[in-house]
């Protein structure tokens, strides 16, 4: 282990630095490989994929996969799908839950304690519990292959719920007792108080429901039949169905369904680490 | 300012413990419960409406399914407790046990196999934490690389790996014959393809959630505690023995819990996108049984009383975390 009194991180490399260096960046190198290996593939031409030795450098750089993926599917479509039902899903939650929130933690009215305690009993409970039924109340609905149907069961969440409510309860009330001063009354509280003191919390819930819309299968599987419905991660593996072993193509369609995502990730990681630190602390 | 909250939060709170104890019996106290029942309801109503509606509703929904037999297109027909005794019954047929559905019990098993891998994806997760906690050059840019593979979107992480496991043009078992191994038909072979699909789950979950929540573990630890076990001359192992891991254990007992209740439920998106459950079952896990008894074969009560079964495994792993919970958060 290096030292810890060392200023810099440069100066006094010793032999045993130098081999943990390159043996955590080996290993860092080690992780990242198969991702730039799926990039590396969807740049080869068809049939260079199979060439023995494999080569990490497409030879030559054929941009036309990415093209064919958009022909072969509806990408853009399902791209668009994606889109929108994260973005609603992920500003409908944020609002829906820290309203209730609110609520639960700043606000008396009679059997406000019963409700929240009947919000925690359900987190108990998986998700694949309340997947049949939610089915069945879509179809009673007419919402099956609807955005309705994609969106609006995941405007509502009891976790979310539960963490913004502990958050608003460690906010001083003082803080609020100025604002009702001020005259401002339950709703200037909400929105001129509390929540711009409850930023850490709110941008944990917006990561998390984000991220969660934008990699979910299992409800978009089951609820949408179209192909024009299709999500990304749908519509990714019905690509997989046709083009079994096209693999250009199909690691260019993976790419096209992770690059957003990891775009959001790379620009905001310090508040997706802050995050899981909050909620696991917390939890 | 200071001497303004000291002095206002006692008598707030004391008010706020009010309605508890005095909501009954008195006319101008249920004026107000009214009043604050107005003032509330429209801050609760959104979320309360979807919550009962989308929740609520549906888990009173689903014990109902439970008890029936229902295709979605000929009306539900009351069963009882029948599907439960077709899932989890069995019976002694000559002295041997004869279970009644006998793919339930393979698909628990396959779980439970596959989350054999919780454990070296601590152990790993760890690892990669006490490397991020040294110092060396480059440690920020290192981190997100360890922490990419757990960002991206599984479907198109099972999709990659199908690839790199493909016997015989995939990167792994070109490696693998590099040192003179001949690598197997990974997802092809029923002795393989489950380490197949914990490898894929390794790779992106290792630097993940688990690594950033021992990372912030590490960093809590006083570091006067290692320069006095130094100056005692503990070795590099004792220090992890004696100081990190009793300090880590909070941590270590949150990933385990949350890890175990993560996977009874999993496995749905690899074995959808790998393997279709296959080679002969090999990768079902409880979440695809339960997937395919609802929506390819129509028994939705079957699946619903499967849901039920799935949740009491993990209900008996929440009671025992509040349990053993309980005892851990005297200690720290």
């Amino acid at each position: 282990m290096p030292s810890s009194s060392d200023k810099s991180r440069w100066r006094g490399l010793t032999p045993g630095r130098i081999v943990f260096t390159l043996f955590v960046w080996g290993l860092g190198f080690t992780m990242l490989f198969p991702l730039l290996w799926m990039i590396s593939t969807s740049l080869k031409a068809p049939g260079k994929e199979y060439i023995m030795p494999p080569s990490l450098i497409p030879d030559p750089v054929h941009w036309r996969n990415y093209l064919e993926v958009f022909r072969a599917m509806p990408f853009g479509r399902f791209l668009f799908n994606t889109c929108l039902v994260t973005v609603a899903v992920t500003f409908g939650q944020a609002l829906t839950c820290s309203m209730a929130a609110f609520a639960f933690s700043r606000l008396k009215f009679p059997g406000r304690d019963k409700i929240f305690l009947l919000y925690l009993t359900t987190l108990m409970i998986p998700g694949v519990v309340t997947l049949i039924p939610l089915f069945v109340i879509m179809q009673y609905f007419g919402w099956i292959d609807t955005y309705q149907a994609l969106i609006i069961p995941g405007l509502f969440s009891a976790y979310g719920t539960f963490l913004l409510r502990q958050f608003f309860l460690g906010i001083p009330l003082a803080l609020e007792d100025s604002a009702h001063i001020d005259g401002c009354g339950p709703w200037g509280v909400y929105w001129n108080v509390i929540l711009p003191l409850s930023k850490p919390a709110l941008v944990t819930l917006i990561i998390f429901t984000f991220m969660g819309a934008w990699r979910d299968f299992l409800w978009p599987l089951v609820i949408t039949n179209s192909l024009e419905m299709r999500t990304l991660t749908v519509g990714l593996s019905i690509f997989r169905g046709a083009y079994v072993s096209d693999w250009n193509l199909m690691m260019a369609g993976s790419c096209l369904v992770m690059a957003p995502l990891v775009f959001v990730f790379l620009f905001n990681q310090r508040f997706f680490v802050e995050g899981i630190q909050l909620t696991g602390i917390k939890g | 300012m200071k001497d303004d909250q000291l002095a206002l939060s006692p008598v707030l709170k004391a008010e706020e413990r009010e309605p508890a104890t005095t909501m009954k019996r008195n006319g101008a106290r249920r004026g107000r419960g009214l009043r604050q029942l107005a003032t509330a309801f429209p801050f609760l109503a959104p979320n309360l409406i979807g919550f009962f509606l989308f929740t609520f509703f549906p888990v009173l929904a689903s014990i109902a399914l439970s008890v029936t037999k229902w295709d979605l297109l000929t009306p539900p027909e009351f069963v009882g407790l029948e599907n439960y005794a077709n899932l989890i019954g069995f019976s002694f047929d000559q002295g041997r046990l004869q279970f009644n559905d006998p793919d339930f019990w393979k698909y628990v098993w396959n779980t439970i196999f596959l989350m054999g891998a919780i454990p070296l994806a601590m152990a790993g997760s760890l690892f990669l934490a006490i490397l991020l906690n040294g110092k060396f050059p480059g440690r920020s840019i290192l981190r997100s690389i360890y922490f990419l593979p757990s960002m991206c979107v599984p479907v198109a992480v099972y999709m990659l790996w199908r690839w790199l496991l493909n016997p015989g043009t995939g990167l792994l078992n070109w490696v693998l014959s590099y040192v003179g191994i001949e690598g197997p038909d990974w997802l092809g072979s029923t002795t393989w393809s489950k380490p197949a699909l914990m490898l894929a789950g390794l790779w992106a979950s290792v630097g993940g959630y688990n690594m950033i929540l021992y990372l912030a573990g590490l960093q809590g630890i006083p570091g006067e505690l290692y320069e006095a076990a130094k100056l005692d001359g503990a070795a590099p192992w004792h220090r992890f023995r004696y100081i990190t891991w009793p300090l880590l254990a909070p941590t270590t007992f949150f990933i385990t819990v949350t890890s175990i209740i993560a996977g009874l439920q999993g496995g749905f998106d690899a074995a959808y996108i790998m393997t279709n459950g296959g080679p002969a079952g090999s990768t079902t896990t409880i979440m695809f049984y339960i997937y395919n008894s609802a929506f390819q074969w129509m028994k939705m009560g079957y699946a619903a009383a499967m849901a039920w079964v799935l949740f009491t495994m993990v209900f008996a792993i929440t009671l025992l975390n509040w349990r053993v919970g309980g005892r851990h958060a005297q200690f720290f």
